[in-house]
């Protein structure tokens, strides 16, 4: 095959221009635009109830420090990094078990993972609601359990147990991370598998024969040669909890609400849309400077293959 | 990899992982995890009972009611609608993008990678938000105007954020082509038109099925970036979808979620099929 050799625009104007000005005219008109009005607005403030008047004040971003914002943040934060844990924890035992599986259960298990990937955000959520809630699966089959345990109790002369109670679930901060991991955990797996999948083998098997164990080898052997791996695991998990919007919307309770619920209520219920785009933009640095750092600790150069 | 394939091993070698039982338990504890909240979801979508907690029997009444639902109807044609002028339109954009960058060098083309990348960086609430200013104050989008056009913000909003996905697959089909093919054209006596449309189009193709399919499953699937934009005459399925989900848990819902899965991931799968014999077909 010949080497692509991208030549300079000016050879061929006519085609370099047509080209050109569709996907451009298109994303500056369609998505820097309208980046850049929030953008905008978010150093400005509303007058009366449509009028929204941009003077260049930090006001808003000054709002988003007060403690009740902060404070959403800081949860928001915390949910993230804890979410992005758990999928670590989760999924790299499961992105091991299909490096190292033989080539043909390799492919199923991707799908596996895969699979649930490509359903809809919002029917995985909902699925989720219908697992959780009082009248949930787990809830009835807790139920079935403690009512069969009662009456072997009343058979055995031991008394019997109190009623079932129903564990709450759903609407809280446990559902929120439980909603989080199931969302999230397939985008830990395919880039800790694909770092993996890419590590010279007999760098395991000097180590093991060598008289490491299996858990030294893991910890110093794959573990710091998977790191790229790790690192845009976590990127691509930490991202997308951070702005989670749907699981805290249907599986959080009152005081679960993440920042993205905040920004949906400035601009519909509270109509505050400075301030929503003051905290969107807040949220975009931050994930802009998580994606930063997250290169900074990447090698650069060619990668062993 | 060639050495462990080089000694064939009668018992699991040392790290054949999965062999192991605390791996296995692992890796199907996940599987459940991931899977059991979508089989009951699909299979609690035929029970014939209203509480769809215990099973009592077989029905299809719940695909009878959500097929016979008239503003479900609407919000599937309406998705439908959207994911297939979206389709086409981020299709071409993808692909001039993809031609764009794959023949050319320019000044400004680390920028325009930069803007390309961010809908994948960008979090989906902050296009929203911006999608809902954009066509409430800048370019205010009729309500008043006679389906289809009134989905036309809809619709462009979904370009902007899938075009960049169909131009990395487009690209990454791209990096395969033979450039010898364009210069043997252009020798012969082709007009550069006629080499784009006869030899890098053609060879361009699985890229933008591919890349097509993508797009469409993305405009279908959305929810977010939608649910900002959607007005009450422009709801799509999923945006249904949730306010039935905000009342409560029912079994025409489960119904209305099974066809959606049935539906994207036959779409998807589809599209990686494409793509796998794509790459396996590759001459060079």
């Amino acid at each position: 095959m010949a080497e692509n050799v991208e030549e300079p625009w000016f050879r061929a104007r006519g085609m370099f221009a047509a080209l050109l000005s569709g996907p451009v005219l298109f994303l500056f008109a369609f998505l820097l635009a309208p980046l850049a009005i929030i953008w905008g607005y978010s150093f400005g403030h509303t007058q009366g109830l449509k009028e929204i008047v941009v003077d260049g004040t930090f006001a808003n971003y000054a709002h988003a420090l007060n403690p009740l914002y902060l404070s959403i943040l800081v949860k928001s934060f915390v949910f993230a990094v804890v979410t992005t844990g758990l999928c670590l924890l989760i999924g790299f035992p499961v992105a091991m078990a299909i490096t190292f599986a033989k080539p043909q259960s390799r492919a199923w298990l991707l799908l596996l993972i895969m699979l649930p990937f490509w359903t809809n955000l919002l029917i995985r959520t909902y699925a989720l609601m219908a697992v959780l809630r009082t009248q949930g699966y787990v809830n009835v089959f807790l139920g079935f359990l403690w009512n069969n345990l009662s009456q072997i109790m009343v058979a055995a002369h031991l008394g019997h147990l109190a009623p079932f109670q129903p564990l709450d679930l759903l609407y809280n901060n446990f559902a929120v991370i439980l909603g989080l991991v199931y969302v999230q955990l397939p985008f830990m797996v395919l880039p800790l598998y694909s770092a993996m999948d890419r590590l010279d083998r007999s760098l395991l098997e000097a180590s093991l024969d060598l008289g490491a164990g299996h858990l030294r080898t893991l910890f110093q052997i794959v573990v710091p040669l998977a790191m790229p791996g790790i690192a845009s695991g976590v990127l691509v998990t930490l991202i997308p909890s951070l702005g989670a919007f749907l699981t805290p919307d249907l599986l959080g309770g009152g005081d679960s609400q993440m920042i993205a619920n905040v920004i949906e209520r400035q601009f519909k219920a509270a109509n505050d849309w400075p301030f929503g785009a003051a905290l969107s933009f807040l949220l975009m640095y931050v994930t802009f400077a998580a994606i930063a750092l997250q290169s900074m600790f990447t090698p650069k150069g060619g990668r062993r293959g | 990899m060639t050495d462990t394939a080089r000694l064939p091993k009668p018992k699991p070698g040392p790290l054949d992982y999965l062999a192991r039982w605390p791996l296995r338990l692992w890796v199907a504890g996940t599987a459940l995890f991931l899977y059991a909240p979508l089989i009951t979801l699909m299979v609690f979508s035929f029970n014939n009972s209203r509480r769809n907690i215990v099973w009592r029997g077989f029905t299809l009444d719940y695909y009878a009611q959500v097929l016979q639902d008239e503003s479900l109807q609407h919000a599937f044609v309406n998705s439908l609608t959207i994911a297939f002028v979206s389709t086409l339109l981020s299709v071409i954009l993808g692909a001039a993008t993809a031609l764009l960058l794959w023949r050319f060098r320019f000044t400004f083309k680390l920028g325009l990678e930069g803007a390309l990348s961010i809908p994948i960086v960008v979090p989906e609430i902050c296009m929203g938000v911006a999608f809902l200013v954009f066509f409430t104050k800048v370019v205010p989008w009729p309500t008043a105007l006679p389906w289809p056009l009134n989905l036309g913000a809809i619709i462009i909003a979904h370009v902007s954020f899938s075009f960049s996905f169909v131009a990395s697959v487009v690209r990454a089909r791209l990096a395969s082509f033979n450039r010898e093919m364009e210069e043997a054209a252009r020798d012969l006596g082709a007009s550069e038109w006629r080499t784009l449309m006869d030899i890098i189009v053609p060879h361009m193709r699985p890229g933008l099925f591919a890349g097509g399919l993508l797009a469409f499953t993305l405009s279908l699937d959305d929810f977010v970036i939608t649910f900002f934009t959607s007005g009450p005459d422009t709801i799509t399925f999923p945006v249904k979808v949730y306010s039935m989900i905000r009342f409560s848990v029912t079994p025409e819902v489960n119904a209305a979620s099974t066809l959606l899965i049935v539906i994207t991931v036959a779409l998807t799968a589809i599209a990686l099929r494409m793509q796998g014999s794509d790459a396996g077909r590759d001459p060079s």
